[in-house]
């Protein structure tokens, strides 16, 4: 074999891992993305992973994926199909074979494809590229499991432990392939397993030998592919999760309000990855509180923004039935509250793992009586952050409940987060009670702006009062039953949400001459716009208009709705974003593309279908 | 120094004879001994007859949802350790649709002072049995009786690890004030237990103790360190008896009053406690008044303050600028 290779420069790339659950494929992505990254490529990920913890080895439920696109350029979805697919067993080549792009590279572990393997996953003959019509030429077909333990034969270490880091082999071998850099993957490793340095030295010896094995035997694939980024934004830049992000912008806004910021929760895939993050951070005084039960976890939140704390609770699912109890009672008793909603799919435990827009209207309408709460839905993983701030702004400032829409793709996957600078973002003043209102002042008094009702928190003197569940007056914050006053207070909830200034819509794309608006919402940012500027480039006039502010809408709403002569609005739910904006905007007659698979929108397929429409 | 009247608000509404008249007086009461400031004070109800006290207070309060005022008050007692929170339901409420939150403050020892105004009924959904009322009760919702076992609160209190339980009579005063302050003194969750009779829909619940004399004759107030005698002579006393307690009569069968077992409510060990607190259910036994069990525990709130200290020592990053810091950084150029 020739060690002169040829490099290839790509624009763009996407990576796929896959194996068993247990094989630590999500890690290796995360390795490959940060390294990446680290050479200033655009990078956006996608972690799909069964719900079972370890469902049977080699099975075919068992298989869990990490797939990461790369571009030289901007990048905004993790990529519809893949152009390497890594399948460390057999039940992973048979699983996860359909996202692999025709001639996709394909590197496989021959060491997982034996007779029970090939059973499990349930291939009828010992033929399995044959039987799948895979190309023999386009596999780099490693015997990953015995190398590795041929590299680590003098560590001492044990069978199980050496086959645990057959997923560096393969992470080696990819970085071979888009010749990478393999420090910034050691300095990771080193990071992550600081406690063990004889495990992270392994890893790193077994990284090499995959680096090795690809650049001294590479049999099939005879180039090496290098993504030069072209169009840098300078600054900083760390890998960052959705959920990473939205706890980020949760503690930076309860340093910009200079609260204490406290999280009520209950473990729920996938929003748990939030807890995680803010119980780690009691240096900076987070209090987080796992809860007994989801309700305790906005409950709880609730009396802790009584107490004058930023309080938020997080959950996904099931989760959100159970706190809608407690949001209504933020409601009345106008105490600010960030509700994070990281949508999976339903109903009911449905499909805990996977992403869907199918909370929307429930965040929005699913509590009893007239209960108007914003709601807001954030458009990427790093744009988890300024939304997760924007909410808590919103909650604080205007004595609200504030539902963040994420989803489990927005959370689990990731993408360069360049690091703010909170000097850079706007201050958080919560309406407290001015001290000449002593004496005089009732909970429910209002800024006749605004519709804001004043805050008093605990421990002040002379500002004792009581809130509650049950209808108050509107001027001495007393129950009262009255019929007046209660159309009065509905009337005044509602006013106080509507009045919240929120940024007017954009319109991304052909803004003055689109044939096609499209219009989505949250998560589904990435896919849209890469769906546009497929359209574009085949000469199409097209826009795109994403609301990531969904109550109140932009003021603008309406006007660019009603610009374009076709509207598609898609979403991964059966339409509830349409059914919303038609309640909201008159005559309002868009197409629809409704997708609820869990899985996220594929741009070839929003492409054809849109251009049906034009 | 507070008075009473710093404490008190607005006009009750409760009908005419409800304990929760009496429980309410002996509360602000016990609050003016106290002695923590009404603003620093934060009484916090749920739904049910109970719901109401927090507007009669004078404090900081929340009048919430049904069955969540302890999930509440613990997000407020943890938010800030330094205000004295109180948690006031009724045994529906506290025992029913909250009983998990009761539960779980209890396990987790969160410095609040729950208040459980067991009158044994819905009063204010008008008539259904409740939690605990008794096998066989009949009420609107169980014309035939019920065919279900009661909660003893004091049992789920102790099942959940609780630290501290007392019981008073709504119509006792001054053994209600004593508790309260036990219970405030108590760091910890504090489970006060008041028996009150519910004159529309339970009238007599609790008739045994509810008057001077009744009690004389069966309840036994119990206090730490002292013999467990009882009796309108105080003639008899309790003694351990196998895995139980018998009531015995000083002077007879050659027992003194240095035979009688003398009350531990700080034994960590709660077996005794418990069986002081589930006598007097047809057993012939007294039921037992006062502080049952008060035994000191880490709080909740106070290790979560402890456990931040801790931690903004061992870390190097105190504010968000330095938190980016911690993470892997690249920089483009």
């Amino acid at each position: 074999m020739s060690n002169e290779l040829e490099i290839k420069e790509l624009d763009e790339v996407v990576v796929r891992f896959s194996g068993d659950s247990g094989d630590g494929m999500q890690l290796a992505g995360n390795i490959f993305s940060t390294v990446s990254a680290t050479v200033g490529n655009s990078i956006s990920t996608f972690p799909d992973y069964p719900a079972d913890i370890r469902a049977p080895q080699g099975s075919l439920t068992g298989v869990s994926g990490f797939q990461v696109h790369i571009g030289a350029e901007q990048v905004y979805t993790p990529g519809d199909l893949c152009d390497v697919l890594v399948a460390m067993n057999a039940a992973a080549l048979k699983t996860q074979y359909r996202y692999a792009k025709p001639g996709a590279a394909i590197i496989i572990d021959t060491d997982s494809f034996g007779p029970k393997d090939l059973e499990k996953a349930a291939f009828k003959t010992p033929d399995y590229l044959g039987e799948m019509g895979i190309d023999p030429d386009r596999v780099i077909a490693c015997p990953i499991t015995q190398m590795v333990k041929d590299c680590l034969a003098d560590t001492g270490m044990d069978m199980k432990a050496m086959t645990k880091c057959r997923n560096m082999f393969a992470l080696g071998l990819v970085c071979w392939l888009f010749d990478r850099d393999l420090d910034v993957a050691a300095n990771y490793l080193k990071e992550k397993f600081a406690k063990k340095p004889g495990l992270a030295e392994a890893n790193i010896k077994v990284i090499q030998a995959g680096y090795d094995y690809g650049h001294n035997t590479h049999s099939s694939v005879a180039n090496v592919y290098r993504i030069e980024t072209k169009h840098k934004v300078p600054g900083r830049y760390m890998d960052i999760t959705g959920n990473k992000a939205t706890a980020y912008g949760l503690m930076a806004a309860a340093e910009k309000a200079g609260l204490k910021l406290y999280l009520g929760s209950y473990p729920i895939t996938p929003a748990t990855d939030i807890l995680h993050e803010l119980s780690k951070h009691k240096s900076m005084g987070v209090i987080t509180v796992q809860c007994e039960d989801e309700i305790a976890g906005c409950a709880s939140a609730l009396g802790a923004s009584f107490a004058g704390a930023l309080a938020a609770t997080s959950t996904s699912g099931p989760g959100i039935c159970l706190k809608s109890e407690a949001m209504n009672l933020a409601v009345i008793m106008e105490l600010p509250l960030v509700v994070l909603d990281v949508q999976r799919g339903g109903p009911a435990t449905g499909l805990p793992t996977k992403s869907e827009q199918t909370d929307l209207l429930q965040v929005l309408f699913g509590r009893n009586g007239e209960s108007p709460m914003p709601v807001m839905a954030a458009t990427s993983p790093t744009d988890c952050f300024d939304a997760a701030y924007e909410a808590a702004k919103i909650a604080l400032e205007h004595m609200t409940p504030v539902v963040l829409l994420t989803d489990a793709f927005v959370a689990n996957g990731s993408g360069a987060f360049r690091l703010p600078n909170l000097n850079d973002y706007p201050a958080i003043c919560p309406p407290y009670v001015p001290e000449e209102m002593r004496g005089t002042w009732t909970p429910y008094q209002r800024d006749e702006a605004t519709k804001v009702r004043y805050w008093a928190v605990p421990g002040r003197e002379g500002f004792q009062h009581i809130l509650g569940g049950l209808e108050k007056d509107n001027k001495t914050g007393a129950i009262s039953t009255d019929p007046e006053n209660h159309h009065l207070m509905t009337q005044l909830r509602q006013q106080k949400v509507d009045s919240i200034p929120v940024p007017d819509l954009e319109v991304l794309g052909d803004k003055d001459d689109a044939d096609l608006l499209i219009v989505g919402f949250g998560g589904t940012f990435g896919h849209l716009h890469a769906a546009m500027d497929a359209m574009r480039a085949q000469g199409k006039k097209v826009a795109m208009a994403h609301f990531k502010y969904i109550r109140p809408l932009p003021a603008n709403t309406a006007e660019v709705l009603k610009k374009y002569p076709k509207v598609v609005v898609a979403e991964q739910n059966m339409g509830q974003l349409a059914a919303y904006l038609r309640m909201k905007v008159d005559a309002f007659v868009p197409y629809q593309f409704n997708q609820v698979k869990g899985q996220p929108f594929v741009v070839e397929e929003l492409v054809n279908s849109f251009n049906e429409i034009i | 120094m507070f008075t009473l009247q710093d404490y008190k608000k607005g006009q009750p509404r409760w009908c005419p004879g409800c304990g929760d008249h009496f429980f309410l007086a002996s509360l602000h009461k016990a609050m003016a001994e106290i002695g923590v400031e009404p603003w620093n004070t934060a009484v916090i109800s749920g739904i049910g007859c109970s719901r109401r006290l927090p507007h009669y207070m004078a404090t900081y309060g929340m009048n919430t949802i049904h069955g969540r005022a302890a999930a509440i008050a613990t997000g407020c007692k943890v938010a800030n350790p330094k205000l004295a929170v109180w948690q006031v339901s009724g045994d529906g409420d506290g025992l029913a649709i909250g009983g998990n939150h009761f539960i779980h403050a209890n396990r987790r020892n969160i410095d609040l002072n729950m208040i459980l105004l067991n009158n044994r009924i819905y009063g204010l959904t008008k008539g259904q049995y409740s939690p605990t009322s008794p096998r066989g009760f009949v009420s609107k919702s169980s014309p035939y009786g019920t065919v279900e076992d009661p909660f003893r609160p004091a049992e789920l209190c102790f099942g959940a690890r609780g630290h501290f339980f007392a019981r008073a009579v709504a119509t006792d005063a001054p053994a209600t004030v004593e508790i309260l302050k036990a219970a405030y003194n108590h760091k910890g969750a504090s489970v006060c237990e008041i028996l009150q009779n519910c004159v529309i829909f339970n009238n007599g619940t609790h008739d045994s103790v509810y008057t001077k004399e009744g009690r004389a004759k069966n309840a036994i107030y119990v206090e730490h360190g002292k013999p467990l005698i009882f009796g309108e002579n105080r003639e008899y006393g309790l003694v351990q008896q196998g895995f139980g307690l018998k009531v015995v009569k000083i002077g007879e069968d050659g027992v003194t009053e240095a035979d009688i077992l003398v009350h531990d409510a700080h034994c960590e060990d709660n077996t005794l406690q418990l069986k002081l607190a589930l006598m007097g259910n047809g057993d012939g036994m007294p039921i037992a008044l006062g502080v049952i069990r008060d035994v000191e525990a880490p709080t909740y709130d106070q290790c979560v303050e402890a456990q931040i200290e801790e931690v903004k020592a061992q870390k190097k990053y105190h504010n968000f600028a330095e938190l980016l810091e911690t993470n892997d950084i690249w920089e483009v150029k």
